[in-house]
């Protein structure tokens, strides 16, 4: 190879790596253009879906007459008193629908996480004659509408001289009536190594003591799931209070909320949003207290 | 059945003489260790092994000595306060067979307890469980697939097929007298040379005609009867150029294990053999082998696999 033919060689070297990097230069362009599309495209989405939840944390800060007369989320000045306001504007303080909410919230989510447990344990590993029929009809009532058995059930509380109180929220939680937990908890449940009751058997443990010292331990994500589901919809319920509870005293925060509005003459939306916001926020807290639970998931290494 | 988690349907089972039919598990005075080890994910070591003793009520000072230990024989009291999940799978084995020791029960299961283990673990297991029985000399029940834990660590086998017993006895019985073919297959590695054999002639001119063998005299036992059957025929028997019966072979696989080295022929009819040397001299696939056994090394079976008995007794 002589001088000129090396000098040549060398160029085409040069060349094509100026071709090559032109061509990276043009791909890595082209994948920062899709990187942007994609972004635009989901956060307009997000908005899409968030703005309802959006419009009512902006409109609890808006003054009154702005609220329903323009569509944009940012209020011309920040009304805080709509929540100092709204706490104390209806007859009966806010304090005082917390309170009962709380009661009814946490004693229905103690008796659905004990009483569906409980119920799962027997369906997931007792043997007991109908064990199958009886199963197929907690199922069945997992199909069954809440307000088909309104009526009835409203009937038979009324007969108990339980309206007015919070028994009927409360003592049909601590008897295993949401077959909806039953279920989750029984798949759960089956996924528990048989071993490990029969271990338990061989140290002594009752049944009992079987899902009592072992089963629920190890069923905490299960647990947690239910606690934040009842949790949720105890918190949120709005029919079951507004058919049992009478007594403005015991009301539960969805039923004040809807005192916001008046059935003549002016309602306090502003007020009535800025309690809304407040209503969230339990479940919030809740929800990201317990969710690590969930994460955290099952360590059932005791196996192989 | 015997640790009382399934009802049995029939017959009684007795521990020291206890009839414990319909006593619960706990009330057996046994324990368990299982294939999967069982232990409770959600208690530290120490807790695994008190919970037990716990749920007898026991003096809080003595779970605390037995727990001690127990951990001191099996070496594991580093890992007391760890959870099972931080534990490798020989740490877990030991920690589930510590939690079987400090019951002090009166007779040990052990549901193939090795199973999970890989291989060197298992035999390194499997010399302490030997030791811990020397130790402890608390009847054990031990079921395996493994034939090697069986010989080595039993005092007693009973081989089972399919729910029925083939055989029981000590290990050697089984290996020197298989009662069936089964128990003559399933013991040994590698395993035993089975041929089909049919017998010709009459009386005490009966002789044995296996094809490739060729044919020889019966034991004189055998006047009688038996038209057909299965001569097996152990691969250490087996000996290169003598033994009073022979036939010749086509080398098909050799396999050199160091202290020996592992032959398969095929023998002219197709049918396969292996034989076992400790000699050092090579084999070549392809090459011819003449092989041959002694006819006192043989085991006859008859038509149902039964093992022909020739003045021998079975202890059972």
């Amino acid at each position: 190879m002589n001088a000129t033919e090396a000098a040549l060689a060398e160029k085409e070297l040069d060349e094509a790596a100026r071709v090559a990097h032109e061509y990276r230069l043009a791909k890595n362009k082209r994948e920062r253009r899709a990187r942007l599309f994609k972004h635009i495209f989901l956060i307009f989405f997000s908005f899409i879906m968030l703005y309802p939840l959006l419009w009512l944390l902006a409109s609890s800060l808006k003054p009154e007459n702005e609220i329903f007369g323009s569509l944009g989320l940012w209020p011309s000045t920040f009304n805080w008193s709509n929540y100092s306001e709204g706490w104390e504007a209806l007859p009966v303080s806010f304090t005082i629908f917390y309170r009962n909410s709380t009661i009814v919230t946490v004693l229905c989510v103690l008796g659905n996480l004990f009483s569906c447990s409980f119920a799962a344990y027997a369906f997931a590993r007792l043997e007991f004659t109908g064990k199958r029929l009886f199963f197929g009809l907690m199922m069945m009532t997992l199909m069954i509408p809440y307000h088909v058995v309104l009526i009835p059930q409203y009937v038979m509380f009324l007969k108990l001289g339980w309206v007015d109180t919070y028994l009927p929220l409360i003592v049909p939680r601590f008897l295993a009536s949401d077959g909806f937990f039953i279920f989750l908890m029984v798949q759960f449940f089956r996924q528990i190594p048989r071993e490990l009751d029969e271990a338990a058997q061989i140290d002594g443990c009752s049944s009992f003591k079987i899902y009592w010292a072992v089963i629920l331990p190890l069923s905490l994500p299960a647990l947690a799931t239910s606690a934040i589901f009842s949790m949720i919809w105890v918190w949120e319920d709005f029919l079951a209070p507004l058919i049992y509870l009478n007594d403005i005293q015991n009301y539960t925060v969805p039923l004040a909320l809807r005192l916001f509005i008046a059935q003549e003459g002016e309602s306090a939306f502003g007020q009535m949003f800025a309690m809304s916001v407040l209503s969230l926020v339990p479940v919030v807290i809740f929800f990201v207290a317990f969710q690590k639970l969930i994460v955290r998931g099952i360590a059932t290494s005791g196996m192989k | 059945m015997i640790a009382g988690l399934e009802e049995i349907t029939d017959g009684t089972i007795a521990i020291n003489g206890r009839v414990v039919n319909d006593l619960p598990a706990s009330k057996r005075e046994l324990s368990m260790v299982f294939q999967s080890y069982a232990l409770y994910p959600h208690m530290t070591v120490r807790k695994n092994l008190a919970f037990g003793l716990q749920n007898l009520k026991m003096d809080r000072a003595e779970i605390e000595r037995r727990v001690d230990e127990a951990a001191r024989i099996l070496q594991i009291e580093p890992l007391l306060h760890r959870k099972p999940r931080q534990l490798s799978g020989g740490q877990k084995q030991r920690v589930a067979i510590g939690r079987s020791i400090v019951r002090e029960p009166q007779l040990f299961l052990f549901d193939e307890p090795l199973s999970n283990l890989d291989a060197e673990l298992r035999v390194q297991m499997r010399v302490e469980l030997a030791s811990l029985y020397e130790r402890l000399k608390t009847t054990m029940i031990y079921v395996t697939h493994d034939q090697v834990e069986a010989m080595t660590l039993a005092t007693r086998i009973v081989v089972l097929r399919a729910g029925r017993i083939e055989q029981v006895g000590t290990p050697e019985e089984l290996y020197t007298k298989p009662a069936n073919l089964f128990v003559a297959g399933f013991i040994g590695s590698p395993k035993i040379n089975m041929f089909d054999a049919t017998v010709t002639g009459t009386g005490a001119d009966r002789k044995l005609n296996l094809g490739d063998f060729g044919t020889y005299p019966l034991p004189p036992e055998l006047a009688e009867g038996h038209e057909r059957m299965t001569v097996c025929v152990r691969p250490e028997a087996i000996k290169l150029d003598s033994g009073s019966v022979q036939a010749e072979g086509r080398v098909r696989l050799v396999e050199y294990l160091g202290s020996e080295t592992i032959v398969h022929v095929d023998l002219p009819s197709g049918t396969p053999l292996i034989f076992q040397t400790h000699q050092m001299e090579k084999h070549r696939v392809g090459e011819v082998v003449r092989v041959g056994y002694d006819p006192a090394d043989q085991h006859l079976f008859d038509a149902d696999g039964q093992r022909l008995m020739l003045g021998e007794t079975l202890v059972a």
